[in-house]
């Protein structure tokens, strides 16, 4: 038996939402219905069990700097710590990296035409533990392994939807090669609309949001197209995360069935969306 | 590439209100947002807090990206390279919340600008684009 990704999952990664979960404000009216979108979605993680998550997201300024920023970058560690963000690490469990899955993906992602660049050793910001948070509450570890996947959308250009797609593609065949009986999922994070800077800041677009989750189902090939100044004009200067989402979806392979949705307006300045996608063969 | 890079950073000029981190200002901003970085670190944060002039002259700012910096004027910050993740940690610094810091961009007081997040956002209605107007 080969390893299998058998379910994507998209969620923004908002880092009020960490900062909710770990100050348990999750029962305020603020937060309440905000939260509640998730529960399904923990129900049904605790049966799925995933042994391995492939989880995308975007460093925000904190294990990457403006000297070096690469565009995909993999962890192959063994073990990735909750980075300081400027406040001290969230009081949350280490993340257990997966190397022999991680190195696995990296060397066929390399064969497969994608450089990617390799990390051993850096620490994970709310782009990837306030996902988890989402997905799995408070408990004292992670019940998977996870592979971080870092994306560039903080410096541009960022990848392309369509690179994106392509690589999330590339990542499930190089999963289906993994000699071991493991069940995989594979999450993209980020969005939805938001911007945080300048005088147009505070934009939401719950229109575009919901048509580009309606898509991920109904028309994914759309999403592959949509060039990067439509997110920007239409969704906010940090929407551009939502490529990230498509790496994801490309990963699934052609058909999915929606399991679960849940959009909510505002958390902090930004759209809250989450999807949950069964792969289909 | 089905766009030249010159067309495809030209777009970007044309969204109201909006600085896209583009090389330029990436490259404008550089010891800008390196600074910022340094105060990830709490020791430099003490530092910081006790002298913030005294710090600043340990790294190679533009006299113009020291008076914003000091001004807290983000929106200024942003014209001269500085990117948002990395001004977090100047306003995190300061004790400020994403909304709070966000806020002080958009000519709105923070109380105005929480309420018009709780009743759904900022349009994108008029602000998609300078030239079309839409």
């Amino acid at each position: 038996m080969m390893a299998r990704i058998t379910a994507g999952i998209g969620s923004s990664h908002i880092p009020l939402l960490g900062v909710a979960s770990d100050f348990d404000k999750t029962g305020e009216d603020y937060w309440r219905d905000c939260f509640a979108g998730y529960d399904w979605t923990k129900r049904w993680m605790a049966q799925q069990r995933p042994d391995v998550v492939i989880l995308v997201y975007n460093d925000h300024a904190s294990a990457f700097d403006m000297r070096f920023i690469p565009t995909f970058a993999i962890g192959c560690g063994e073990r990735f710590r909750p980075a300081d963000e400027g406040w001290g690490p969230r009081a949350v469990p280490d993340v257990i990296g997966h190397p022999d899955l991680a190195w696995h993906i990296a060397q066929c992602l390399v064969l497969d035409e994608f450089d990617m660049t390799i990390i051993n050793e850096m620490d994970v910001d709310h782009g990837l533990t306030v996902p988890l948070s989402m997905m799995f509450g408070k408990p004292d570890a992670w019940p998977c392994r996870i592979i971080p996947l870092a994306v560039n959308v903080v410096t541009y250009p960022p990848p392309t939807g369509n690179r994106c797609w392509l690589l999330g593609e590339a990542i499930a065949r190089a999963v289906e090669s993994f000699p071991e009986d493991i069940n995989v999922q594979i999450w993209g994070t980020g969005g939805m609309s938001h911007q945080l800077q300048g005088p147009r800041a505070g934009l939401i677009n719950k229109a575009w949001d919901n048509r580009f989750l309606d898509d991920l189902s109904a028309d994914p090939q759309r999403l592959r197209r949509i060039p990067h100044i439509e997110y920007l004009r239409e969704t906010g200067s940090e929407g551009i995360e939502m490529v990230m989402w498509l790496i994801m979806r490309g990963a699934l392979g052609p058909r999915v069935r929606q399991l679960h949705r849940h959009y909510h307006v505002p958390a902090s300045n930004t759209a809250v969306g989450h999807i949950v996608l069964e792969k289909l063969t | 590439m089905t766009q030249s890079i010159q067309d495809y950073l030209a777009q970007f000029e044309d969204i109201p209100g909006t600085r896209v981190f583009t090389a330029a200002r990436a490259r404008r901003g550089y010891w800008l947002n390196q600074f910022a970085m340094s105060l990830m670190k709490p020791e430099n944060r003490d530092r910081w807090k006790a002298d913030e002039r005294a710090y600043l002259e340990d790294w190679p700012l533009s006299p113009e990206q020291k008076d914003a910096v000091l001004a807290r004027d983000y929106n200024r910050c942003l014209d001269l390279g500085g990117n948002i993740y990395f001004l977090a940690k100047v306003f995190s610094t300061d004790g400020l919340s994403f909304l709070q810091a966000v806020s002080t961009m958009t000519g709105m007081s923070v109380e105005d600008y929480q309420a018009m997040m709780l009743a759904g956002g900022r349009s994108p209605d008029g602000v998609r684009s300078i030239r079309e107007g839409i």
